[in-house]
């Protein structure tokens, strides 16, 4: 089972410092940003052309599941280029990579779901009265919950690049062009597939969230599954829910069996491994295009042609000796320093004056406060989600058998989009007359949890023959053997889930702390249903200062914890 | 014109050629010194020196990989800027694409050079099959054995029909019979003129495959890398290993690669101040081959080749290894033998508790660096020191690599000695505990 470190994670080393800072108000300031254009165009009526009829009839279902899906798939088409572009421009060069990295961290952290409202606006107002703008901000917003964690990875691989092929496409003389499809992206291959299928999960959540969105009193709702349930709660219809859910759930088989299992299986052949790897038997999908003539022919002939693109000698590159005695430039390294810091300058006077302006010193307190119910939901979730899944997952990773029945349902599970399944939680609550501030809470790792299962499943699968003979030879058993075999032995593996699994949660209390039936509206104390209720008021400062607040927790909770953790815990466990 | 000047010149030219390594505090590490060489077209050249000698980045700056931070490399008479287009490369580690098959990582040379279809098929069939590959085309390097996969990389060099062939070690990964038959092999094309090159040119830490291949030899040493001796290889192909000229050549050259050393053979006085490199060369090691050294048949004295050769160590791996024991004055070094000394054999003598006193006593005798390091510890109120600050000192006078290497070292030595402890995590060496209550 391919396992690959959350790309945050595998930087865990590196401390923070000024460039953390100074990426985090250049994200805030380009936020801010946004804010001001869209700003401008809040209060404008909406035009009749946007408001688009959403139909409860499960006959129009096919259709919006397709229109769902392929917003998805175009948002991830601009997170390949996104990824190529920005990570190589951040790997190859020195002076970039110096700020685009931090950048790409904070970004990874912050909650963009809070910032959705903005990016509407923007687009809205990019192309007025055209519903092009309202379908570009539901891509955009699928985007930013898709691109980081791809850029970070194909990052990853091109600053681990093996030497000896590096130098072999020099002394071929290989062509930029030539290098980049015949050596970064294959070597990138393997990570990038499973950091992509990653992503898509993650995508699945926002594209639901994101089709329907009212900010103020603008509102829109775009064709697709999202729409349709944010309709079917308006109206109280939960055979419409279920519908929905049905729909989702063989969008989701389909896009999982006929194109990621495949493609993780292919990518295999991209993993840098001098000994051949014991075959796991080929997706059904593959096998049918490995061995069926017709689908042969046609990859055949598509290989060739896009072989032939790869093969276009552009860019020197190659022609270059390494000059290791070469030191770079002193003066250039000074006027970009200087670039860096006037624009940082100008956006912390920018967030001055946005903030300054409307908001109190007793709002960031509330605020923090706020942060704290939500801290403390996400740290019981995430103990609660341990306690269950750990025994789970090294009871299941520990035998063959029920693994290869078990991981392919826990990744799947963990693609559907949780928030199709709120509604019946909400319906449930209201019945009962329950706190919301307790039982809204699960909703939140809902979608998540399922990255600590799979992880879980996947770090006891790998444990050693030899260590667990050796475990049963030496009568190892009960609270010792948890405590000196199974748990050190997952730990990197739960780590890596586990940050998944709570700045997801994090991400998710956005849309999990507030809830509405009908009329009725529930909502839980917390810092994401202080955003989700700005957005509603259409209160912008308020926005800003709960998103930079939450990115603050999850940068936070990333570098205290998280990271430390998994740096322990892979010095320790492993050997050599 | 410009022909005629081009084939005048030889292939290769390299004046005074000089590569350091800066750093900023002192002095700069110096890895190449003076390096002369001129290669001419139909010769087989080696370079053949201990690791750390610089032969590998003399081999990349002729390819025009790297620029020497002084001198002048001439390719056909023309100063070299780049990956010179008449040079193809074979690598110690194969450096063959894992993702493309064994035709697509041949043809990728000729697709850099923008070699159209039908003539890169043919070329890259003609190439396959010219270095027994054949029927092995659809496969992934993977799927093959590691002869296999070198006769690849040769094949992806070959295709090119490079002026020059350049060799980093290419049979140093290969197991002793699969590199004997590549070896075999390829001399055969080359007098049979069936190579497409018109010299060669190879990286060697192994003495006897250099006398077997070469017909030129440059033999380096170390710190900085230098051609201490050239040598002409008289004898014709096939050569036999067994020729007693030939075992003599062998001993001559393993004499010349130990020589230098001997001055600081003195097993009292350590010329070696506290940042001398260590080989990361196990405790376990060091007694077994003193062990070796001691009992029958060598009774205390052994030549290296032959000792080598029992052994089945190559050259580079058992020079640093007598050069450690000479080092901690467990056995003399010297002209290609080594002999042992009291020390050793009070050493091979002793029981387990004793030997590691005994070599904590050598350590501290010895080693500068294990007596620094003790001292700190037992000048400190809490017996404890950061391993940071000895490592920030190394960098000093050596590469970050070695540094950690010589740190490694040290921290093993000294905890099979019971000089010290050390704490990975907190990166900290510490007193034993017991030991203080000694005190």
């Amino acid at each position: 089972m391919p396992s690959f470190a959350a790309p945050a994670l595998a930087s865990g080393r590196r401390m923070p410092n000024r460039w953390d800072g100074i990426a985090m108000l250049l994200v805030m300031g380009l936020l801010i940003g946004l804010v001001d254009v869209g700003r401008s165009t809040l209060f404008t009526p909406l035009l009749s052309s946007q408001a688009t009829t959403i139909h409860l009839n499960p006959a129009y279902l096919p259709a919006y599941a397709l229109r769902t899906t392929a917003r998805m798939f175009a948002a991830l088409f601009a997170s390949l280029f996104f990824t190529f572009t920005f990570a190589t421009l951040a790997a190859k060069s020195r002076r970039a990579g110096l700020i685009l990295i931090p950048i790409l961290d904070i970004l990874q952290s912050v909650p963009i779901l809070g910032f959705l409202s903005f990016t509407v606006v923007f687009f809205l107002n990019l192309f007025p009265g055209r519903v092009f703008g309202a379908e570009l901000a539901c891509i955009f917003a699928i985007f930013t919950s898709q691109a980081w964690n791809m850029a970070f990875s194909f990052y990853q691989s091109l600053t681990t690049l093996p030497a000896d092929l590096v130098e072999a496409s020099k002394s071929f003389r290989l062509s930029a062009w030539q290098k980049f499809w015949r050596l970064d992206v294959p070597f990138a291959m393997p990570g990038l597939v499973w950091n992509t299928m990653l992503s898509m999960s993650g995508g699945w959540f926002f594209v639901v969230a994101s089709e329907a969105i009212t900010v103020g009193n603008t509102s829109f709702a775009l064709p697709g599954i999202g729409s349709y349930v944010a309709m079917a709660l308006a109206q109280k219809n939960l055979l419409a829910i279920f519908y929905a859910i049905l729909a989702m759930l063989i969008v989701i088989i389909l896009y999982d069996q006929l194109l990621f299992r495949p493609l993780v299986a292919w990518s295999g052949k991209f993993r840098f491994e001098t000994t051949a790897s014991t075959a796991t038997p080929d997706p059904w999908m593959l096998k049918l295009i490995r061995q069926t003539r017709v689908f042969q022919a046609i990859f055949d002939t598509a290989g060739e042609l896009v072989g032939n693109i790869f093969r276009l000698r552009l860019g020197a590159g190659a022609s270059v000796q390494v000059d290791e005695n070469r030191k770079p430039s002193r003066v250039i390294d000074a006027i970009w320093y200087a670039i860096i810091a006037a624009v940082a300058c100008y956006a912390l006077w920018r967030i001055i004056g946005f903030i300054s302006g409307s908001l109190h010193w007793s709002d960031l307190g509330q605020a923090l406060l706020m942060g704290c119910y939500t801290m403390i939901r996400v740290t019981v979730l995430m103990t609660i989600a341990a306690l269950i899944w750990v025994p789970i997952g090294v009871w299941i990773g520990l035998r063959p058998k029920a693994t290869r029945v078990v991981q392919p349902i826990a990744q799947f599970l963990a693609a559907f989009p949780a928030n199709l399944l709120f509604p019946p939680v909400v319906v449930a609550i209201v019945y009962f007359h329950v706190s919301p501030n307790i039982w809204l809470t699960p909703l939140m790792l809902i979608g998540t949890q399922w990255y600590i299962l799979f992880n879980v499943i996947a770090g006891a699968a790998a444990f050693p023959g030899d260590m667990r003979e050796a475990v049963a030879n030496f009568r190892i058993r009960g609270f010792l053997r948890w405590r000196r075999v199974m748990i050190p032995g997952i730990l990197p593996y739960f780590v890596t889930g586990a940050i998944t699994a709570s700045g997801g949660a994090w991400n998710a209390s956005i849309v999990a702390e507030v809830a509405s039936w009908g009329k009725t509206n529930l909502h839980a104390q917390g810092l994401g249903a202080y955003i989700a209720q700005a957005t509603t008021a259409g209160d912008t400062p308020k926005i800003v200062l709960g998103v930079a607040v939450m990115s603050a927790f999850v940068i936070a909770t990333n570098r205290v914890l998280w990271r430390p953790l998994y740096a322990y815990a892979s010095r320790r466990t492993t050997l050599g | 014109m410009d022909q005629v000047t081009n084939i005048a010149a030889p292939l290769v030219s390299v004046r005074n050629c000089r590569q350091a390594y800066h750093k900023d505090a002192s002095t700069d590490l110096i890895v190449l010194d003076d390096v002369n060489l001129t290669l001419q077209a139909g010769e087989i050249v080696g370079l053949l020196g201990r690791s750390g000698s610089g032969k590998s980045t003399l081999l990349r700056i002729v390819s025009g990989l790297l620029k020497p931070t002084s001198g002048e490399v001439m390719w056909r008479g023309v100063p070299l800027t780049g990956p010179a287009p008449g040079v193809a490369m074979v690598f110690q580690s194969f450096a063959l694409f894992p993702w493309l098959t064994v035709q697509e990582n041949v043809e990728i040379g000729l697709e850099a050079q923008g070699v159209k279809k039908a003539e890169r098929e043919e070329r890259t069939e003609s190439a396959i099959d010219l270095i027994g590959l054949g029927g092995y085309d659809t496969a992934y390097p993977k799927e093959l054995s590691g002869g296999m996969r070198q006769r690849v990389g040769l094949a992806r060099a070959l295709v090119v029909h490079p002026d020059l062939l350049l060799m980093d070690e290419p049979f140093s990964a290969l197991d002793v019979l699969t590199a004997e038959t590549l070896r075999t092999d390829l001399i055969d094309l080359w007098m049979e003129k069936k190579l497409p090159v018109k010299s060669i040119m190879m990286v060697t830490h192994n003495i006897e495959e250099a006398v077997l291949m070469c017909d030129r030899i440059l033999v380096f040493s170390s710190n900085p890398g230098r051609v201490a001796q050239e040598l002409k290889v008289p004898f014709a192909h096939p050569r036999n290993r067994f020729d007693p000229a030939f075992r003599q050549m062998v001993d001559d050259i393993y004499g010349i690669m130990t020589r230098r050393k001997a001055p600081t053979a003195q097993p009292m006085t350590p010329a070696t101040g506290f940042a001398t490199k260590l080989h990361p060369i196990s405790t376990n090691i060091m007694a077994g081959l003193l062990e070796t050294l001691e009992g029958p048949p060598y009774d205390g004295h052994a030549d290296l080749p032959a000792l080598a050769a029992a052994l089945q160590y190559e050259a580079d791996e058992l020079l640093p290894l007598g050069e450690t024991l000479s080092m901690l004055g467990f056995a003399l070094l010297e002209e290609g033998d080594l002999h042992i000394t009291d020390a050793g054999r009070k050493f091979v003598d002793a029981e387990t508790e004793e030997r590691k006193e005994i070599f904590a006593k050598i350590l501290l005798a010895h080693v500068p660096l294990a007596a620094e390091i003790r001292k700190v510890l037992d000048e400190r109120w809490n017996h404890r020191a950061s391993s940071v600050r000895f490592r920030d000192e190394l960098e000093d006078h050596m590469s970050p690599e070695y540094a950690e290497e010589t740190l490694r070292t040290v921290i093993s030595w000294g905890r099979y000695a019971e000089l010290y402890e050390y704490d990975e995590e907190a990166q900290q060496f510490s007193l034993e505990e017991d030991e203080e209550d000694e005190d």
